[in-house]
This record gives structure tokens, C-alpha cells and sequence, in this order.
């Protein structure tokens, strides 16, 4: 039989606030354990919970980003259940009102069409503190810096047909929380965690078979390893004769399979009510217009626009505008040079970000910056020098020698563009290698690159190279 | 000088009568001498009290006339302060000292006041008589076999006896009225949303409201000026500009509507009580003020509705107390769940937990709408209720509590009937609304109250309402003998 | 409406309250005319009235985004049942 699988994903994403969600705590990372825990985050008798404006306009701003209903009244809730990490015995999270309902988001997985995949909603809630594990004599110990550090749980549709389009959905995901600034995306840091619900059905039925709940995937690849597993996991249980069972399932990357939770996790009533601590979030709809203009340009319409104003192709525009900082980069370096947008698209894809992933790091850490980059290619654009020169002026640029002129005028890199320098070379050239020129004469045309090529080793690189193909063709005419 | 209402106090304080301090030791004297036989305190604080007094006498030598300056007052245990143990009358948080101060209570000691302990209550608030604390239940002064009401007992008593000329309480059914009923005293249940709940340990949170107890309403006037206002770490204080409620006392009470709801006065109604709130309405007739009949047609439903919605909330609040970070915690627990289950079995008394049950289940996969959402839609009804009659009427009087101060021990076994004592007083915080219970008249040497419910934020009206009585009958100035 | 034992135990057991086994019964008894107390909302005809969660209909108040906290950590744990190294011990979370 042919299965068909259907996934739907839980993202967590980690509002980029300064303080909590409730509280005027930091949330920080790294922090000393419980030492940015208040007395609201650690849940003291009488405290009360006050609401982050910040963390509702990223909802809010993340709601316009995929086309979403903005609720213009929704109701927190609270979560009854009770855990160590939990400090008042309930989450504070939205139920029956989100503030961001029903949108979508497309994807392109690699070598297919555009799929448009539905967000069923976005609501806002308050994470839980840790639990670590380090023995303490048999005890474990809990950290309360995380709770209450403000949370945007996106809720996707079943609308996900295997591993490779969850993937593509996620990293589409992370690429708009950051673009809209909203997120660091800060996967081993947990600000973007992803629970996936996975379950299959045979092709062409029309109900949903049961469904896995797979928690807190933390990376890319995991995401795609756990799904593929659990899909052949519940192949092989449906095959056999078995029934899916529903539940909730833990991945574990060091064996790569899933492993069912159950047992630790009983049935939960979680006994979901309105907080009364909390009163109605309205979102007027000044403040929606307001946020609506604050938007930055969405990775899609980016895309769209590199193509038709730089000419680039669909591939390359998606590279560049994979991240809001490599379209700025990109942007900014064709902005400040007469350079060709398309070579500055592919020394951005190329060059920089080679040098990028050799030295394992950040775009923002790159020691070329844009205006270096812009510098380089426009001594390129007025043949000052040859793209391969450029290459190693780029090099220099990287170890810090200064821009591109410093570096052109310290190593003399100069291009030789003086009609008369470049005859004399080939002149000298040509008399230095009689039996080749014969063979030449003879037909052997191939040999043509041979002599651009002594040229070239004469001069250093440094002749234009154009130039020299004209002339060296004119002398062996 | 215990004999004083605040405002008496206040200006001997200004004229020099008497010092902060002088007034402190006073009341600390009385309070040491009968506070154990009246059970009405968990924490006396007498150092700081002390220490307070002095500051509020420089204070004052250095030109400070505020009229809260240096008058002693108590809280009750449901208000955190830093330094003093906050227990909320449970087990649970017999060991507990806030490290930060109430909205309520540091507002109240900006404005001067001096503490001198902290009351007894039910536990948690949850009680109509004052004998879920676990210090033991309250004495009522005027016969120490009965109860005081609750749960703002200890506050109640303590005003009674006059061991201090005022205190807090809280009201989230009737917590504060049914008290000062029981006890002689006034006390006031704010607008909810009037006074900041910040710091004060929450019952139900969307009825919980603190207010003052004291002799008058003058009294209450005074403290409530100091209490209310707009809180940033109260989401659902309300950001109005406080009122001068001194100044509307004396306004009269000519042509003021009074509502009479029907439901107040029909059958189930004491007799006896009946006669008592009957000559409490002729005197406001007297006084020129017009009575008209109102209709709260579902009235009748108040007790039902908040016995879902009231132990929905708490036990979500009480979910708190784990044993994990203050708190009461069981020894030697063999793992997580034990660790939850026995400190909780351990550090909460029964009301609590039958609260926390029933809250549970009303809450629970399957009972939601039948229970708490149908409840929350009669709270509406009943609110609009309130709604119509306020078109009609300014304020609405009936009694605050259907008995007398009742036997210690008596409704224990029962705990349907001691529901049925806040019968009056439930509906106006399922509506928000603020009422007051003043000092009304006297049954076989037991206290009756005199409710009075107003309109949102008509406090003030409130307040003028008990003063012109107050300014015609002296109930409020009766204090028990064995206190004099 | 009247709650058995069994159900008790359930409600017990989802807030965490170890009642003890003596004392279900009589639980189940008082919890159960609590339950009848109540049971007289079910003869009100609700059909289309707006649920009333808070006393004042007006909308959440928003606070700017600032840390306005400093760590108090040792001031929290005076009273804790018990810390080490600034944690908060318990029995071993199993996960």
C-alpha cells in the first residue's frame, strides 16, 4: 500500500523582549540559576501579572506577516497543571482566543512548485523555568531564570506532506521571525523549538489516521530524522497489524529514533479558564496600522524584487534574501559601487560567504564589510583589476590589510590597460616561443589560451585581460 | 483614649493631645491584655510599632499634618509585609515572610499609619466564621462562644474590642461586611478594581477586594483615601482619580433614593433582624430619603454561582503552594508526587481543600460548561440585574448577614449553611459593586448590620449615606463591656 | 448531582491533595451537597448570555518593556524547604 504522510508542527519561537512576559525580569541568557526569577516569575503569594506591550506587538507584527486574522479581542488562560519548573501550578497561554488566527505561509521545498501552507493560529504564552539533572544527592534542581520569558506558539495545519516540506516550512519559519525581528532564532539557546504532530493514512483516504506527537526538536536535521523515523515506525506498526497509538513521543538524536513518553505523562485535564488576573488584550485597530507600517519588507516580496530590479535569478535572490542581513549586505554593496548587481550577487554568494563558512562565522562578524566589498568591485567595474586580482585583493581585504586601493597601491596590482606596455609584452612573448607560434600558424588553435597565458605570468596577472586577447589576436592574424 | 474613633484620634494627634507614640503603647497595652482571649491576632509587631510611632512624632515635629500620621492600625494576614509573617491564617504559610510589601499596606504606611500586628482570618479567606484559621478560631467580644464572622474576623474583633482603632480586611463574598455585621463594627468593600490587589494573597481573584474596618465611616473614609488608586502591578486596578470622600460626608441625604429588593426581605429573612433593618430604614425615611422597591430577580442564585466561580479561581491560585520554593513542605519525600500531594494534604485544612475540590471538578473536562460557564452567565444576569435597580435607585440597603453572631461550632459540620450566611452579601462581588455594613441595632446583645450597596465607584455616596446615619443614631459607638 | 468516592480520589489526585483514605468518603459526602447547593443554576435558561469573567468590562492594560527587576535571589531562598548552589531541590524530575 502507498501511505501518505501528514505532519502539522508546534513552533515555539522566543519573543526577542528585554523582559518577561509578565514581568519586568530580564530574560537574558546565561544567567546565574535563578537569579533573574522576581517574585511574580517565581509565582509569590499576592503577585500579580502585568502584560509585556512588546511581546503583543510581535505577536501582533508576526499575525501580518503570514496574512493572518488579528484578533482584536483575545483572552489569556490559564493551563492547570502541576510540575516543579511550573511555579504557580499553571501557564498563563491563550486557549479559546488567540491574538493571531488563521494564515499561511508559502513554501518551495527544493525542486518543487510553491505550496501554501496553513497557520491554524499564533498565541502568546509564558515558558517554564528547568529542571536539571545534575545529581544532587538523588534530588534534581530547578531553575526559574526561563519562566515567564515570553513565548509565540505558531500553530501550522496539517497541511505538511513529508520530512523535506516540514523542513522547508521550518526554515521558512525562522527566516521571517528574524527578518521581522522578533526572534533570534536561536536554536541551541532554545528560542525556535518545534513539536511535531505526525501521523499517515493511506493515499487517497480522506481522514486522518492518529496521530504522534514528537517534542521539542531543536534542530533542522533532527526535525527531519525524527519525522522520517516516526513515519517508518508507524508503517511498520500498520503493516504488521498494529493501531498507532496517540501519544506523546521523544526523539532521541544520539540513537535516532523516537521513543514513546508514555507512562511519565498521564492524562491530562488541564482545566483551561480565563485568567482572572488578566483582563480582555484589545488591539485597536491604530495600533494594528501602526504596526502594519513598521513591517520591514517580507523575505517573499524581497525575493520577487531582487529579480526584477537587480536581474538576478530565482535562485540566487533566494539565497540573498535567506536572511535579512545578506539582503541588506547584498543591497548595500550594490548600492555603493557602479559594479553590475549580478556580480555583486555572486561575490556575496561566493566569495564572502566561502570566507564566511571557513572561518565558522557570522555574516555580522565578516571582516569584509559591505562598503570594502563595494570598493573592491568597482575596481573590477574600471579595470583597474582582473577578477581573478580581485580574489586575492579580497584575501587581503579579509586579513585586515585596509580597502581595496590600500591594498591595490601597497602590492602594485595595478592593471596594465597601456596598449603599447601590453604589445611590447607579447612582442617578447612571441619571440620567446618561436615553436609554439609555428604550430599556431599551423592551426593548432588551442594554443591561443597558451599565450594569454605567458602574457599573463609575464605581467603578474596584471594586464587587462580583455586587452590582451585584442592585441594578441591582431598579432597573429 | 481606645474609645476614640480615628478622626478623634487623628486630631488629638494633630493638637497635640497625645503622641504617636503614647497612642501606640496604648493599644498595645489593650491588645496585650486581650488579644489571647479573643484569638484576633497571629503576629503582634510591637518594636516596629514602636519604632513607626516615633518616626510618625518626627514626622509631625517636623510639620507633617496628614491625618493618617501615627494612627495604629492592624492588617490582616492576607497582606504581605515585609518583615512580619504572613501566614493567610494557614498552615501552608505558617513560615512565611514576603519579601516585598502589599499595595495596600504600603500605601497605608506611606501615609503614616502604625502596625501593630496582623489579624487572624479563615484560612486563606475561605470562611464565614472564623474557625478555618489555623491559629485557631476568633471570639467574637460581644459574646467570646460565638464566632465574628469571616473570614476578616481577627480584623473585626479587634476593631470591636477597640485593641486598635481600625483595620484591613478584604471581602471576596461577604468577607468584610458579614464580619462588621457580626461584630458592630463598619466596614467597607470597595469597587473591585478600587483598591490594588498587588501583594494581598489571593482567594478569587475576580472577586477579591481589600477594604478598611473601623468604628465609622468616617473612619473607613479616611483609610479608604489612603488605600485606593490606580496600581501599574494591579492589571485590573482601574486608573480613576480618587475621590475626596471627607468632603461628600456631610452632604445630604434629602431625596436619596434607597432600593429595596424584595429577595432581601422575604421569607427566610429573621424576623427579628427584619424589625431591626425596618427601624434602620425609618430613620433614613426620617431623615428625608425615599424608599422604593426594587427587583433582583436572580438574586436567589448568588450563593449557587459563586460556589463555582469562587473555588474555580482558588484553585487554580492555590496551585502554588507546592513545597518547592516557600511554603509549607512534607518531610521526606519519596518523590514528586508526594512531595505535592502530602504538602498539600499537610499544609491546607479542610474548607480549603473542599474549595480546591470542588473548584477542580467545576473545572474539569466535561463539567466546564455545565458548571463554569453557566455560572459566569448567571453572574451576568445578576449583574444586570444590579444594572436596572441602579437606574432607578442611588443605593440599595438590606441586611448585611440573615443571623446574628452564631455559636462557635455550631454550622462546622455543615458547611452548606455557613455558605447560606453571605446569602446578602455574595451578589455585590459577583457584580463588582461596592457595599458597607454599619453598626444598625442590637438582638438579645448581638451586633446587626445594615448593608448598603452602591452603584461602581460610589463609594462616596456610600460613605455619606453611613455618616448621616451615624450622625443620627450612636450603634456605632457601642463597644462590649468586658473591653471597656 | 452527587460525587462517589472514586471521583473524589480523581479531583484529589488532578489538585494534588493527598486526602487521606478515611476521610474520601466523607468528602464525597459534603462535596456532594455543595454540588446539589449549585445544581439550582441548571434551572436558568442562559442561552446566549455573554459569560462574565471579570466584574468591569475594559481591556488589559499593557506595561512597557523594561527590566525593571535586579536579582534577589538570596532574599527569595531565606525561606525555601530547599536550595543548593541557588536551585531549588527536589525529588528527581523524571523525564
Amino acid at each position: 500500500m502507498n501511505w501518505e504522510t501528514v505532519i502539522g508542527l508546534e513552533v515555539h519561537v522566543q519573543l526577542a523582549t528585554c523582559s518577561k512576559i509578565f514581568s519586568g525580569a530580564s530574560i537574558a541568557y546565561g544567567a546565574e540559576p535563578n537569579t533573574q526569577a522576581c517574585a511574580v516569575d517565581l509565582g509569590l503569594p499576592g503577585v500579580l501579572p502585568v502584560l509585556n506591550k512588546e511581546a503583543v506587538r510581535m505577536a501582533v507584527k508576526f499575525g501580518l506577516a503570514v496574512n493572518a486574522q488579528i484578533a482584536s479581542r483575545s483572552v489569556f488562560a490559564r493551563k492547570n497543571y502541576f510540575y516543579p519548573d511550573l511555579p504557580k501550578g499553571y501557564q498563563i497561554s491563550q486557549y479559546e482566543l488567540p491574538v493571531v488566527g488563521p494564515g499561511s505561509l508559502d513554501i518551495e521545498p527544493e525542486g518543487t512548485d510553491v505550496r501554501r501552507i496553513g497557520i491554524t493560529r499564533a498565541h502568546l504564552e509564558e515558558d517554564a523555568g528547568k529542571s536539571l539533572h545534575e545529581d544532587f544527592h538523588g534530588m534534581s534542581g530547578i531553575d526559574l531564570n526561563r519562566a515567564g520569558t515570553p513565548l509565540l506558539e505558531i500553530v501550522s495545519e496539517p497541511d505538511l506532506r513529508s520530512a523535506k516540506e516540514a523542513v522547508a516550512y521550518l526554515k521558512k519559519l525562522h527566516t521571517l521571525v528574524r527578518y521581522i525581528e522578533i526572534s533570534d532564532g536561536n536554536m541551541q539557546e532554545g528560542s525556535f523549538r518545534c513539536d511535531a504532530n505526525v501521523s499517515i493514512r493511506p493515499e487517497g483516504q480522506a481522514e486522518f489516521g492518529t496521530r504522534a506527537e514528537i517534542k521539542n526538536l531543536n534542530s533542522f536535521r533532527f526535525v527531519e530524522k525524527a519525522i522520517n523515523f516516526e513515519i517508518e515506525r508507524q508503517i511498520d506498526v500498520l503493516e504488521g497489524g498494529g493501531t498507532v497509538v496517540q501519544e506523546t513521543r521523544l526523539y532521541d538524536s544520539d540513537k535516532d529514533e523516537t521513543r514513546s513518553m508514555r507512562g511519565k505523562e498521564e492524562a491530562n485535564d488541564y482545566r483551561y479558564f480565563p485568567d482572572p488576573d488578566l483582563l480582555p488584550l484589545d488591539i485597536a485597530p491604530e495600533l494594528l496600522d501602526e504596526i502594519r507600517a513598521s513591517l520591514p519588507e517580507l523575505p517573499d516580496a524581497k525575493k520577487e524584487r531582487f529579480v526584477e530590479t537587480y536581474g538576478l535569478s530565482a535562485y540566487d535572490a533566494g539565497v540573498l534574501t535567506a536572511s535579512r542581513e545578506m539582503a541588506d549586505y547584498f543591497e548595500t554593496v550594490v548600492e555603493r559601487s557602479s559594479a553590475d548587481p549580478k556580480i555583486a550577487a555572486n561575490w556575496v554568494i561566493g566569495e564572502l560567504t566561502g570566507a564566511l563558512n571557513k572561518a565558522g562565522i557570522e555574516l555580522g562578524q565578516s571582516q569584509v564589510s559591505a562598503e570594502q566589498l563595494a570598493g573592491l568591485l568597482d575596481r573590477i567595474a574600471d579595470n583597474t583589476i582582473s577578477g581573478k586580482i580581485a580574489k586575492e585583493v579580497f584575501d587581503a581585504i579579509w586579513n585586515g590589510e585596509g580597502s581595496a586601493d590600500e591594498v591595490i597601491d601597497r602590492r602594485g596590482l595595478k592593471q596594465i590597460t597601456d596598449t603599447g606596455a601590453i604589445e611590447a609584452v607579447i612582442d617578447e612573448v612571441l619571440a620567446a616561443n618561436p615553436g609554439q607560434l609555428e604550430q599556431y600558424r599551423a592551426g593548432k588553435d588551442k594554443l591561443f589560451g597558451f599565450f594569454v597565458g605567458q602574457v599573463m605570468k609575464k605581467t603578474q596577472g596584471k594586464a587587462n585581460p580583455s586587452q590582451v586577447n585584442q592585441i594578441l589576436k591582431e598579432k597573429l592574424k | 483614649m481606645y474609645d476614640k474613633t480615628l478622626a478623634e484620634l487623628s486630631s488629638g494627634l494633630r493638637s497635640g493631645a497625645f503622641s504617636a507614640v503614647e497612642l501606640a503603647e496604648h493599644f498595645l497595652a489593650r491588645t496585650e491584655r486581650f488579644h489571647t482571649q479573643l484569638n484576633c491576632l497571629i503576629s503582634v509587631s510591637p518594636e516596629l510599632a514602636m519604632a513607626r510611632a516615633a518616626d510618625a512624632d518626627r514626622q509631625r515635629a517636623e510639620g507633617d499634618s496628614r491625618p493618617l500620621l501615627g494612627i495604629p492600625l492592624m492588617h490582616k494576614d492576607i497582606f504581605c509585609t515585609e518583615g512580619v509573617k504572613t501566614s493567610c491564617g494557614s498552615k501552608m504559610l505558617d513560615n512565611f515572610v514576603a519579601p516585598y510589601e502589599s499595595t495596600v499596606s504600603r500605601k497605608l504606611k506611606e501615609a503614616g499609619t502604625v502596625m501593630l500586628g496582623k489579624t487572624n482570618m479563615d484560612e486563606f479567606a475561605m470562611g464565614s466564621s472564623n474557625e478555618t484559621s489555623y491559629y485557631g478560631p476568633v471570639r467574637n467580644p460581644w459574646d467570646t462562644d460565638c464566632v465574628p464572622g469571616g473570614s476578616s474576623g481577627g480584623s473585626a474583633a479587634a476593631v470591636a474590642a477597640r485593641l486598635a482603632p481600625a483595620a484591613t480586611g478584604t471581602d471576596t463574598g461577604g468577607s468584610i461586611r458579614q464580619p462588621a455585621s457580626l461584630c458592630n463594627v463598619t466596614g467597607l468593600k470597595p469597587t473591585y478594581g478600587r483598591v490594588s490587589r498587588y501583594g494581598m494573597i489571593a482567594f478569587a481573584s475576580s472577586l477579591d477586594q481589600a477594604g478598611p474596618m473601623a468604628a465609622t465611616a468616617e473612619d473607613c473614609a479616611l483609610l479608604l483615601a489612603a488605600m485606593a488608586g490606580f496600581d501599574p502591578a494591579d492589571s485590573t486596578s482601574l486608573d480613576r482619580p480618587v475621590p475626596d470622600y471627607q468632603s461628600t460626608l456631610t452632604n445630604s441625604i434629602k431625596g436619596l433614593k434607597i432600593g429595596l429588593p424584595k429577595s432581601f426581605f422575604s421569607t427566610g429573612l429573621n424576623s427579628a433582624i427584619a424589625q431591626v433593618i425596618e427601624t434602620a430604614l425609618s430613620e433614613y425615611r426620617q431623615a428625608g430619603a425615599e424608599l422604593v422597591e426594587v427587583d433582583l430577580p436572580h438574586m436567589h442564585l448568588s450563593v449557587p454561582v459563586y460556589y463555582v466561580v469562587a473555588p474555580a479561581e482558588c484553585s487554580s491560585n492555590l496551585s502554588r503552594y507546592d513545597g518547592v520554593r516557600y511554603g509549607h513542605r512534607a518531610d521526606s519525600p519519596k518523590d514528586l508526587e508526594d512531595l505535592f500531594k502530602r504538602s498539600r494534604d499537610e499544609g491546607f485544612g479542610a474548607e480549603v481543600k473542599r474549595r480546591v475540590m470542588i473548584g477542580t471538578y467545576a473545572l474539569s473536562a466535561g463539567y466546564y460548561d455545565a458548571y463554569y460557564r453557566k455560572a459566569q452567565q448567571i453572574r451576568r444576569l445578576i449583574s444586570e440585574d444590579f444594572r436596572q435597580a441602579f437606574e432607578k435607585v442611588d443605593v440599595i440597603m438590606g441586611p448585611t448577614s440573615p443571623t446574628t453572631a452564631f455559636k462557635i461550632g455550631e454550622k462546622t459540620d455543615d458547611p452548606v449553611s455557613m455558605y447560606l450566611s453571605d446569602i446578602y452579601t455574595i451578589a455585590v462581588n459577583l457584580a463588582g459593586l461596592p457595599g458597607i455594613s454599619i453598626p444598625a441595632g442590637m438582638l438579645n446583645g448581638l451586633p446587626v448590620g445594615l448593608q448598603i450597596i452602591g452603584n461602581y465607584f460610589d463609594e462616596g455616596r456610600l460613605l455619606n449615606a453611613a455618616h448621616q446615619y451615624q450622625l443620627l443614631t450612636d450603634w456605632h459607638k457601642k463597644i462590649p463591656e468586658a473591653f471597656c | 448531582m452527587s460525587l462517589s468516592s472514586d471521583e473524589v480520589r480523581k479531583v484529589a489526585h488532578l489538585a494534588r491533595l493527598g486526602i487521606e483514605e478515611s476521610a474520601i468518603s466523607e468528602y464525597a459526602e459534603q462535596l456532594s451537597r455543595i454540588l446539589e447547593l449549585v445544581e439550582q443554576m441548571q434551572a436558568v435558561d442562559t442561552e446566549g448570555v455573554e459569560p462574565m469573567a471579570h466584574p468591569q468590562d475594559i481591556s488589559q492594560r499593557l506595561r512597557d518593556d523594561e527590566v525593571t527587576e535586579t536579582d534577589q535571589r538570596d532574599r527569595f531562598q531565606e525561606g525555601a524547604p530547599q536550595v543548593e548552589s541557588g536551585l531549588y531541590l527536589v525529588p528527581k524530575v523524571i523525564e
